[in-house]
């Protein structure tokens, strides 16, 4: 057994199951960042628990050396719920997909994320349905052609960020499956933050809905379509560094630096800590061609969690109340002698 | 003549209160059997009331009651037909007048009945003018204005006065039952503490209610005296809160800290409320989003080392089935209290009914074995959540424990037990990590796995609703295995038979016919055994609390009579299962489902049919 002066390491945290997603999914990088991650925690080991629902992505859990639940679908984020109130010492990450989160798991979502859970929650978004073999998911663009939708959807999709801040959301990041770097610094800092804390992963299933996100990975022009947020910085963006988001008329909107005046000095600068949501919301929906897809931790606030609350009232109800046993409780109130 | 002296001494009696639902019927109820308790004697209570929290008021569907039964012998239903009947207006005599005795007396706020109510009410005519009431012993109180009457110097609003008017029938009833007002009064000098107005308007009232009994000269009053009661410290409870209890006092016993997840659901809600209040017991509720979410997390906090219940009634054992199942997959020890009500569907949701044994048993997709207990008394509730607890934290398997709207609502005196008088409670808990540890590796005895908690060094492991390898846990979608697997689950639930206890004939262990039961029906069923035992017959009862499995020497009670009835609050679902697992016996049935709880009257002529059928 390690002992108490070793640092967990990654391959500490991989299990002797040989994960089994189809070569070339984005599962594989999802693993590998959260794996990085993890080790930054400073969490021992068996305190990490792992909590997933159904889908591809639900598999996560036997892939980790750590303590892990494989639920049922939809239902991670209640399971993951009581893992976290009943031990709040542990760290709890739940492993969730489109349909899973927001389909047929989307009451349990909102919920936890309105209690503000301490866990955190990994929505692998591929817009698609992978383990049933391709049909439409809830987050799949409206006309989207799958097996279940051969004329097209007629139906528009979820945006989890928008999702989240609704439910009241107090930490929102997005990140491409692919960026391993970008990747392990968001999974570091949602580890970090109290509260449910939400990443949505971009995430490229190679079967049955490949190069989905291929506008944002491409080569020569990710750059020019990503924006990747840091707090306190600048929102700027593009190959040559030379745009940027401005606010005017209460819309952002992309500028070029140098064109009509603007100066660098006129961007936004990102503020993930302010309690307003309504900025975070904007730079949440900014989509590809008219803005470029933001990338980073979009909004991080402090606020108070249930698991802490819950246990907090209970030691202040234990210390003043005359009941500390159930032999008290048995003969508390109206009793008599006969 | 003077009445008052000619006290008529009674074994046993039967009140009902009736009146709108916003009445107060339910708590003149309370407040009388309370009374009846304390001074000593034996009582056991049912409330009746309607599914909407103020139906539309004097109408028969609005009708709230509450009837008590109390006795110098042993109590154990809150009796078939009523000896005193109160009803506050002409909605609560249409409801009630069927439920009262030939001879019986009926207590009518005579101030409600104008010619608007009795029509509200559904009557064609006056039935205080017709022959409708001339079986009874009627008492026409002018209630209402009697109250007005006595507050005409307290300085309350209109509605306030009003609202005590239950407190005027009461008085009148405790005169009836020579019962002392002091219980009564210490109770609003506690529930109104910061309203004294309201503290004296209602004693005056009830005060009113009683020298105005006294006065009438109308009535003879009853006395039932005490009861030998074995010696102890006693409560009322009702089935609900001994529930609840009795998982708080599990997890103690366990050395756990208890996990209840719940969505509200009638007539379960209650349980989840009374465990709310033992933050200082360490327990934690969690108000789910959904019946589903209440497993779930129950599940969640179950793997993570709580004792894990989840309680419900049968709509929302329903949306539960999937994740039982989990739950049995992973061999978790969750325990599920169903309350059953009136179904299919929203059903009758505030009525008892014994109709979700079959959703019990076999409402899961898979072969999905868990263990089924069922509760038979309010008080015995407290025993059976224990005993239930005990078992799935010890044989690491969910329990199903039912009880029902009957039990759920009806009280009784508790003698309260002492938690010493408790065995301990020995979770297979692992405690720290040794390399050649298995996640599903198990004991001979009882076939339970070990349970390792997340933050336990060394025992890292992935659980999960995929087929588990038999020893690893790990996902194996090996034929051989799964059969294996399907195998071990069901055993593992059949060898909880060598912890339970033998089921027994209460009666003689031989006669003319075995009474078979199950659950909330207990009291009404032995009470009419032993009535007919009195008249002779050789009858004795049966009555199951361990369902699945069965106990051991069911064959061998069933062998010794000549006839089985079973008796149950549904179509058959317990004979038909009894038919499955023993075969060789024959089954006749007497089944009731009015939403209602038998009655003792109903029962002995129906045994006595089989009896006599050759």
């Amino acid at each position: 057994m390690a002992d108490t002066t070793h640092k967990l390491t990654v391959k500490d945290l991989k299990s002797d199951q040989e994960a089994r997603w189809c070569p070339g999914c984005g599962d594989h990088a999802i693993l590998n960042s959260i794996q990085r991650a993890l080790v930054e925690l400073d969490v021992p080991k068996e305190n990490f628990a792992f909590i997933s629902g159904i889908g591809c992505s639900s598999r996560f859990p036997y892939y980790m050396d750590t303590y892990g639940f494989h639920g049922i679908h939809g239902r991670a984020a209640a399971i993951a719920t009581g893992v976290k109130i009943a031990n709040p010492e542990l760290s709890v990450w739940q492993i969730t997909g489109d349909g899973d989160a927001l389909a047929i798991g989307g009451n349990h979502f909102i919920h936890a994320i309105r209690r503000n859970i301490d866990i955190n929650i990994i929505l692998f978004n591929n817009q698609i349905y992978g383990l049933t073999k391709g049909q439409y998911s809830p987050t799949s663009y409206k006309g989207f052609v799958t097996k279940t939708s051969p004329y097209g959807t007629v139906e528009e999709p979820f945006h989890p960020g928008e999702l989240v801040i609704g439910a009241q959301g107090k930490f929102f990041a997005r990140t491409i499956d692919s960026n391993v770097k970008l990747s392990t610094e968001i999974y570091i800092q949602a580890g970090k933050h109290k509260g449910t804390s939400l990443v949505e992963v971009l995430q490229n299933c190679v079967i049955y809905n490949d190069k989905i996100y291929s506008y944002l990975t491409d080569k020569e022009e990710k750059e020019n379509r990503q924006l990747i947020l840091h707090h306190n910085e600048p929102m700027i963006f593009g190959k040559d560094r030379d745009k940027g988001i401005i606010c005017k008329d209460n819309k952002l909107k992309v500028v070029k630096i140098g064109e009509n005046g603007i100066t660098k000095d006129d961007l936004l600068i990102h503020n993930a800590k302010e309690v307003n949501p309504g900025i975070h919301l904007m730079l949440a929906n900014m989509r590809y061609p008219d803005y470029p897809v933001v990338l980073g931790v979009i909004r991080s606030v402090d606020g108070a969690t249930y698991d802490y609350d819950v246990n907090h009232q209970m030691e202040e109800i234990r210390a003043k109340s005359e009941i500390k046993c159930v032999d008290d409780l048995l003969n508390s109130g109206k009793t008599w002698e006969l | 003549m003077n009445k008052k002296t000619e006290v008529v001494e009674r074994e046993e009696m039967v009140v009902r209160f009736s009146g709108d639902s916003g009445d107060g019927m339910q708590l003149s109820g309370t407040l009388f059997s309370n009374t009846a308790a304390l001074f000593g004697n034996y009582m056991s209570t049912f409330p009746d009331y309607p599914s909407e929290i103020r139906a539309p008021s004097g109408t028969v569907g609005g009708v709230s009651g509450f009837q008590v039964h109390v006795g110098h012998t042993e109590i154990k239903t809150p009796g078939d037909f009523a000896d005193v009947l109160v009803s506050m207006n002409p909605a609560a005599l249409k409801a009630n007048a069927k439920w009262v005795k030939k001879g019986g007396v009926i207590i009518l706020d005579i101030d409600n009945f104008d010619e608007k109510a009795i029509k509200k009410a559904g009557f064609d005519s006056n039935p205080l003018e017709k022959d409708f009431l001339d079986e009874f012993m009627v008492v026409k109180a002018p209630i209402t204005s009697m109250t007005k009457e006595a507050l005409k110097d307290i300085d309350l609003d209109r509605k306030s006065i009003l609202r005590t008017k239950n407190m005027f029938a009461l008085g009148m009833v405790y005169w009836l039952f020579g019962k002392s007002l002091n219980y009564t009064e210490n109770f609003f000098k506690e529930k109104f503490r910061k309203k004294p107005l309201v503290i004296e308007a209602n004693k005056k009232v009830l005060k009113a209610g009683y020298y105005y009994a006294e006065t009438i000269e109308a009535l003879s009053p009853y006395n039932i005296s005490r009861a030998e009661i074995k010696k102890g410290r006693y409560r009322n409870i009702n089935g609900n809160t001994a529930l609840a209890w009795g998982v708080l006092a599990a997890a103690e016993k366990a050395g756990l800290s208890l996990y209840v997840g719940s969505y509200p659901i009638t007539p379960a809600t209650s349980i989840l409320e009374d465990v709310a209040l033992r933050r200082d017991l360490g327990a934690i509720t969690f108000q789910a989003e959904d019946e589903i979410a209440g497993v779930c997390t129950t599940i969640g906090a179950s793997f993570a080392g709580k004792l894990g219940v989840t309680t419900t009634s049968g709509p929302g054992l329903a949306l539960k089935s999937e994740a039982i199942g989990l739950a049995v997959m992973t061999e978790l020890p969750i325990v599920i209290i169903n309350v059953q009500r009136g179904g299919p569907s929203t059903g009758l949701p505030t009525k008892t009914e014994q109709a979700d044994l079959f959703q019990v048993l076999y409402g899961r997709h898979g072969e999905c074995p868990l263990v089924v207990m069922a509760a038979s008394t309010p008080s015995n509730c407290f025993t059976y959540a224990f005993e239930a607890a005990k078992i799935a934290l010890e044989h690491m398997t969910p329990v199903i424990l039912m009880s029902d709207g009957f039990l759920a609502n009806g009280t009784e005196p508790w003698r309260i037990p002492k938690m010493a008088d408790f065995p301990d409670i020995k979770p297979p808990i692992i405690k720290e990590g040794t390399k050649d540890w298995e996640p599903y590796a198990r004991d001979v005895e009882k076939l339970a796995r070990t349970w390792a908690l997340p933050g336990t060094k060394g025992l890292e492991h992935r659980i999960g609703g995929l087929e588990k390898d038999a020893l690893t846990g790990n996902v194996s979608h090996d034929p051989e295995n799964h059969e294996k697997m399907v195998k071990i689950r069901d055993e593992k639930v059949e060898k909880v038979v060598d912890f339970i206890p033998e089921l027994e004939a209460e009666g003689d262990e031989d006669g003319d016919l075995l009474v078979v039961g199950w659950g909330g029906t207990y009291g009404h069923l032995i009470t009419a055994v032993n009535e007919l035992r009195e008249e002779g017959k050789k009858v004795s009862l049966a009555h199951f609390n361990y369902i699945r499995p069965l106990p051991k020497n069911t064959r061998d009670i069933f062998r010794k009579f000549k006839k089985i009835v079973v008796c149950e609050l549904n179509l058959g679902q317990f004979a038909d299962y009894l038919r499955m697992k023993h075969q060789e016996f024959k089954y006749y049935q007497y089944n009731k489902i009015q939403g209602l709880p038998f009655t003792v009257i109903e029962l002995k002529m129906n045994i006595n049919k089989i009896l006599e059928d050759n």
